[in-house]
């Protein structure tokens, strides 16, 4: 069956522990799906060679990309990749699974449709995992798949994978996370990556690949409230003052010439005289297109505004962020702190006025705490210097979202989603 | 009504007009690296569109080697002309002249061009560059944010990143530093193909097969030019190839083709084993972390 155009592309993120073998796997789906070129292959045989590997190779060096990775022999950064099949395209973002790297999968999964975690059927569920699991349920991350890895190790048995899986599903379904897959696998021997393993007749689901194929990941924006955060005014030329058009990437939703909307957070109401999509005058245009609206009426609008319909639920207009944030920094989050916020197109000044909570990973218990420290999950209040339009990040991932900037040296502090998403999510999730 | 959903090239045309005009947005002074290559010709493209009806407000960049194909000079300015913008050209040469650089023994210039380049970003004080780089290029790009800061020096530390949330790109920077800008950091060249071939963009014709005096070298052909000599039992002979990257004429190899249109060229990469920096460039061929170092010293 052929996929929508859209759902082609999948957005994709992997986590693992350290020795999890989530390099190999990687490595192992580029190169079993063919996306490895000769050159690359060759590269990488040299390299196995030079560390006195003859009868294969080591496929994790392909994807370690910088120096200091290959002579650790560890993943420092986010990596992203690029393969294709007959049925999809996929972007995926490579995360590294050090406990001081977390600020990396929380990178990886903020874009990410379909989370691929790691672990070695040998250690089974470890904190680390739950960590990973946590972190792409807060983020969102629809579709879980746990690989479990090393099968080989354990002469594949059914016993045991039955178990570790098992426990990652109890953990990630109180999450709330919608859908959890898990699947039996030797990345090093390429069992049940790409192809089918014959040493698992006792496993009847797809391979890891076909999984991720068939995943149904198009959104519908036909049935989204219009989000459009106005980005860049641009000026016609040749035209008076009136001719601005306002540029923006729409965040949900569909927007058509002729639609009453409200420019938030000012309130003017107006319409749209016009839509363009990159140049050309279309009648209607649909997220996530980046396109220009000239409205009908003279009013003023800026970078940071946001454009929504009149007529569908409206988002909040707050000086008061009440939010979860996942710390980035080695600098602590301590209330009082002088800060930016980084919300759509519009960075406004604020202060950290309460640490709530941080997030216990194991337990999901709300420990009290005035301090939070780099990789910490927890609930914070921010007072703002100006207006920021908002919606929750459980029903809004583009409009519920922002950064937290150093002001002094622009480092980017945290990552903020509004309102507390996980409990949202777990609501959701519970049986009636 | 049916599910909208958006073709795969529009999704990544979307995110780049998107990070065009964040840059626009918020600095001071943005300026887009120009090269004539394919991905500085799609980046001009998608910056052209992304201002509609506007014009792109800024202007570009040739970092000129001196070591040219004709085409590619005459093609730049063509483009130039066709989209309205301010051309800034950064001599090699001059630096040399200068002193601030001196002419390798290899006398390839790919890797001088940082000096001139990091001149010319002092000189104007440009706060934002930006460039056609492709994370699927290689594997140091791979690791690289969208928004890329670099220090008073121009360099690249790749353990002290920031970390890029969603689509919120973080541009701030103190003075003297600046911002690399990748647009299309999510392309692939198969992507970059069939885009340019869609919009009907035009090219440098040197990516497309043509007749070329060439000889044998590291396993590519490069051209017979005054820049670059064959030495003993290099022999020159006229070949059918044509170009999978633009660079410095005397490392940038041609590969033999037939492929005289896109799609042509498109059908010939999907069937290619090598990747096109591995079948072209010398100077990725230094050592396992060529780009590596000189991303660290500033380069592209």
């Amino acid at each position: 069956m052929k996929l929508p155009t859209a759902a082609r592309l999948l957005r994709l993120a992997t986590a693992g522990s350290v020795d999890d073998g989530k390099s190999s796997l990687v490595g192992r789906l580029l190169h079993d799906s063919r996306a490895l070129l000769a050159d690359q292959l060759a590269a990488v045989e040299k390299a196995s060679r030079a560390r006195g590997l003859t009868d294969r190779l080591d496929l994790s060096l392909f994807t370690d990309g910088l120096r200091a990775e290959r002579e650790q022999g560890i993943t420092i950064d986010v990596a992203y990749r690029y393969f294709a099949t007959a049925e999809r395209t996929f972007v995926l973002a490579d995360t590294p699974g050090h406990v001081q790297y977390t600020r990396n999968t929380v990178t990886g999964m903020s874009t990410a449709q379909a989370a691929v975690i790691l672990v070695d059927i040998r250690n089974g569920v470890v904190e680390q995992t739950r960590r990973h699991a946590t972190v792409a349920a807060l983020l969102g991350v629809p579709h879980i798949v746990l690989a479990v890895n090393k099968m080989d190790l354990v002469d594949f048995d059914e016993v045991v994978f039955k178990q570790v899986a098992a426990d990652f599903t109890a953990y990630a379904g109180r999450l709330g996370v919608p859908d959890i897959t898990a699947i039996p696998l030797s990345a090093r021997h390429g069992d049940n990556v790409v192809d089918a393993s014959a040493r698992t007749p006792w496993y009847h689901g797809p391979t890891l690949l076909a999984h991720l194929e068939q995943l149904p990941v198009g959104r519908d924006p036909g049935t989204e409230a219009l989000r459009y955060p106005v980005q860049y005014v641009v000026q016609a030329p040749g035209e008076g003052r009136s001719a601005r058009w306002h540029t923006g990437q729409l965040a949900s939703g569909v927007v058509r010439a002729g639609d009453a909307v409200i420019v938030l957070p000012a309130g003017h109401r107006t319409e749209v005289a016009a839509v363009e999509h990159l140049g050309r005058p279309v009648d209607a245009a649909f997220a996530p297109m980046s396109i220009a609206v000239l409205l009908a009426d003279d009013i003023d609008v800026a970078r940071g505004d946001l454009i929504v319909a009149a007529a569908a639920e409206q988002p909040t207009v707050t000086r008061q962020l009440d939010a979860t944030v996942a710390w980035l920094a080695d600098r602590p989050a301590r209330a009082g702190d002088r800060v930016l916020v980084k919300h759509n197109t519009r960075t406004v000044r604020a202060r950290l006025a309460e640490v709530r909570h941080r997030l216990a990973i194991d337990s999901l218990a709300h420990v009290p705490t005035d301090v939070l420290r780099l990789n910490d999950i927890g609930a914070v209040t921010l007072r703002l210097a100006g207006d920021v339009v908002t919606d929750p990040y459980a029903d809004h991932r583009l409009t519920g979202s922002f950064l937290v900037i150093d002001e002094h040296d622009g480092t980017t502090l945290a990552a903020g989603l509004v309102g507390d998403p996980l409990a949202a999510q777990m609501e959701r999730c519970r049986p009636a | 009504m049916s599910t909208l959903t958006l073709p795969h090239l529009d999704v990544l045309e979307a995110e780049s007009a998107h990070i065009l005009r964040e840059v626009a947005a918020e600095f001071e002074r943005p300026v887009l690296l120009f090269s004539g290559g394919k991905d500085s010709v799609l980046m001009l493209h998608l910056a052209g569109k992304a201002f509609l009806p506007g014009r792109v407000p800024f202007p570009v960049l040739h970092v000129d080697t001196g070591h040219n194909f004709p085409e590619v000079l005459e093609f730049r300015d063509r483009a130039v002309s066709a989209y309205d913008v301010r051309l800034i050209v950064a001599s090699v040469q001059e630096s040399i002249d200068a002193g601030r650089v001196r002419e390798r023994a290899d006398g390839t210039r790919n890797p001088l061009q940082t000096v001139t380049l990091l001149d010319a970003i002092n000189e104007h004080r440009f706060d934002a560059v930006l460039g056609g780089g492709r994370r699927d290029e290689e594997k140091a790009r791979a690791k690289e944010r969208v928004f890329s800061l670099r220090d008073d020096f121009g360099q690249w530390d790749p353990r002290r990143q920031r970390p890029e949330l969603w689509s919120l790109y973080n541009g701030r920077h103190r003075p003297g530093e600046h911002v690399r800008v990748f647009p299309l950091s999510n392309w692939t060249e198969i992507d970059v193909w069939e885009y340019l071939d869609r919009e009907r963009i035009d090219l440098p014709e040197i990516y497309f097969a043509h007749r070329r005096r060439v000889f044998h070298r590291d396993g590519m052909w490069l051209a017979e030019s005054p820049h670059i000599t064959p030495r003993d039992g290099e022999v020159v002979t006229e070949r059918t190839v044509r170009y999978r990257t633009v660079g410095d004429m005397s490392c940038t190899g041609a590969v033999e083709s037939t492929a005289t249109t896109f799609e042509e060229v498109v059908a010939e990469i999907a069937a290619s084993t090598l990747t096109e920096r591995g079948a072209t460039r010398a100077d990725d061929r230094l050592s396992e972390a060529a780009m590596e170092d000189r991303k660290r010293e500033g380069y592209f």
